[in-house]
């Protein structure tokens, strides 16, 4: 081997190595999302949990390729318009906003134009004023509702109770999410022949009492997605396995809260589906082009020690799709 | 901090002003704690977004939503001074009830005003505009700024004539003013009516500023206000009945960049959850800070006397 060869090859290898070095600086310019949420809630944590799992295997990971900033208006309403301040001020590549307060608070301060705004868990994105319709929104602001299967859930009742009549429905009239499904729950209600006995606490202070009042005039409790209610599950599901009535709701958090059975979208599949749109947007698509979205597959939640205390026995076609707690 | 950060909390700031006013009205010039106003404010958002959706006139939908306050701030005081129940309770009473009110008037919880007229559409046109974008960030903390003064213009004019000099008179003494010929009742009743319009008018410019009523909204108004009023207090000690309206929107700044300042605490190891924690402590420590000082003071005089 020649001198000249070995100088040749030694350069080579060094502009090789140089090369790979500004192309790996030039592909990393880390990308920054930031998170908003309006309330702790198990609920809105795992769809920030799911999300950002999601992102890990679109190949995007907190700390390496993607910053992630993270607040909680903790119920204030003030200080969820701060915290939409605060990110317009960071100009992030997208902004999530989980709950229906919260993206309507990123939207008004945003704008419809300007930063890519993902929401999630919003039941109801066109009634809440996010986008004009869920195909063509023609906005950068898009994401992942999760209306809930009402009409699975109810008729999920009828499969495994075939004798129940009156279904007992808890909710908080000043909370969107049930407010809403609550048209179509009675609907649905009637077209597999319930009658439904409604008991409405306003504050978390009052559960018991609206639960108590149940007892003795119904067969079972179906839960809407409620975050007051869903909060308060094990109060609730407590009650309920005390005085032997089954207990459904539209939060499959709740069954490992206590309560029998949920029929529905988990919400960390919410956030997998949240976390694709952003991988999406991230990768460079326009956020205009991108539909608003559905969770995906509705799954079966069943807690076991409820199902034995109940002395319930599951239809082969639900223990076997099921998954259980 | 950025500074649209800043700006932010400027106009919450001078927004969350008003309600500071009005609990300065009910809980210092007339003495009467009046919780009435966690119910008031949504009672604002809610009239006034209800009104804007059915496409009658912001402004209009405003006045009605000032007057629906009103109502209810009157609602309290009459069950407290005509059935002689504690204030504390009767606002207690009108605040619960309000809860069921406002999800009635709303007809659901949530009503969205994205995309909406406003009262300050106008406003928001003006900084779309190429020419004038630069001004997009200063323009509503101005506008806030401006209602904020004006407001506090009328308030202070008032409690300096002869009506106001009145309700200030039965608050600090009613017995006194009784037998100057104040009807004490009557201040009660027109004072908590304004205070609770007051509160409704914030709720009303809040919906349409933030773009949504959610009948939720009202949780810890009182706190708010109440604690705007105290740091101001702390900071100002305010003599006059100027400083002491001045010193309520500057309490209320004050308390919007205490949480300004806590979100970016993330620095510290802190986390989201923690903001309530943090506020907390950065008012607290404001607080106490002009106690210490006179303190301070007062050691360094004793020991230059001994």
């Amino acid at each position: 081997m020649s001198k000249a060869n070995v100088i040749k090859k030694l350069l080579t290898a060094l502009l090789l190595s140089l090369s790979l070095n500004n192309s790996s600086l030039a592909n990393s310019p880390p990308k920054h999302i930031a998170i908003t949420q309006y309330v702790e809630h198990v609920a809105a944590d795992a769809v920030r949990q799911g999300l950002v799992d999601e992102l890990i295997q679109k190949g995007y990971q907190e700390g390496k390729n993607l910053t992630i900033d993270f607040e909680n208006a903790q119920g204030s309403a003030a200080t969820a318009s701060q915290i939409a301040r605060k990110f317009v001020g960071l100009k992030p590549d997208v902004i999530v906003a989980i709950t229906t307060p919260s993206a309507q608070t990123m939207v008004k301060t945003v704008g419809k134009n300007s930063i890519p705004i993902v929401f999630s868990a919003v039941t109801d994105p066109i009634a809440a004023g996010l986008v004009s319709s869920l195909k063509d929104h023609k906005a950068k602001v898009t994401g992942v509702m999760d209306a809930p299967p009402i009409k699975e859930q109810i008729a999920f009742i009828k499969t495994i109770l075939p004798n129940a009549k009156k279904i007992g429905i808890l909710y908080n009239p000043g909370d969107s999410g049930s407010v809403s499904s609550l048209q179509i729950i009675r609907k649905e209600a009637k077209a597999e022949g319930f009658t439904l006995v409604e008991s409405t606490p306003f504050k978390s202070s009052d559960i018991q009492t609206a639960v108590l009042q149940l007892v003795g005039k119904v067969d079972a409790i179906y839960v809407p997605l409620d975050n007051m209610i869903v909060s308060a599950m094990k109060t609730v599901s407590s009650l309920a396995l005390k005085h032997n009535l089954p207990l459904f709701s539209a939060d499959n958090g709740s069954v490992e809260a206590g309560a029998l059975a949920c029929v529905g979208y988990s919400y960390i599949q919410t956030g997998h589906k949240t976390g694709e749109i952003v991988a999406e947007i991230l990768n460079g698509k326009d956020p205009s082009e991108i539909a608003v979205a559905s969770p995906g597959t509705i799954d079966i939640f069943i807690n076991r020690q409820a199902l034995e205390k109940l002395k319930i026995i599951l239809p082969v076609t639900v223990r076997t799709q099921a998954h259980f707690f | 901090m950025n500074l649209i950060q800043f700006m932010g909390a400027l106009e919450v700031g001078f927004l969350y002003g008003l309600v500071a006013m009005a609990v300065l009205l009910s809980f210092r010039i007339l003495d009467f704690p009046d919780l009435t106003v966690d119910g008031s404010l949504p009672l604002g958002a809610a009239v006034c977004a209800i009104l804007i959706v059915s496409g009658v006139n912001p402004w209009l939908a405003t006045g009605c939503a000032i007057l629906a306050g009103m109502v209810a701030g009157f609602t309290t005081a009459w069950i407290s001074v005509r059935w002689n129940i504690l204030h504390l309770l009767a606002s207690i009473l009108t605040m619960t009830a309000l809860y069921s009110i406002n999800l009635r008037i709303m007809g659901r919880p949530n009503i969205a005003l994205l995309g909406e007229q406003t009262i300050f559409t106008p406003l928001e046109n003006f900084t779309s505009l190429e020419d004038f974008s630069y001004l997009r960030h200063y323009t509503m903390s101005i506008a806030m700024g401006v209602i904020a003064i004006v407001i506090l213009v009328f308030i202070y004019r008032f409690l300096s004539s002869e009506k106001g000099l009145a309700m200030r008179a039965t608050g600090a003494n009613p017995r006194m003013a009784k037998a100057q010929g104040v009807s004490v009742n009557r201040q009660v009743l027109f004072g908590i009516a304004l205070s609770n319009g007051l509160v409704a008018l914030a709720g009303a410019l809040w919906a349409q500023y933030a773009g949504f009523a959610d009948v939720t909204m009202g949780v810890g108004t009182i706190v708010v206000g109440l604690a705007a009023v105290i740091v101001g207090e702390a900071f100002f000690n305010p003599k006059v009945i100027l400083t002491a309206l001045i010193a309520c929107i500057l309490g209320s700044i004050f308390y919007r960049l205490a949480i300004a300042v806590a979100l970016n605490a993330s620095f510290l190891g802190l986390q989201a959850s923690d903001l309530q924690l943090v506020t907390a402590i950065i008012v607290g420590f404001a607080m106490i800070t002009p106690k210490l000082r006179s303190k301070i003071l007062d050691f360094k005089a004793s020991r230059s006397q001994a």
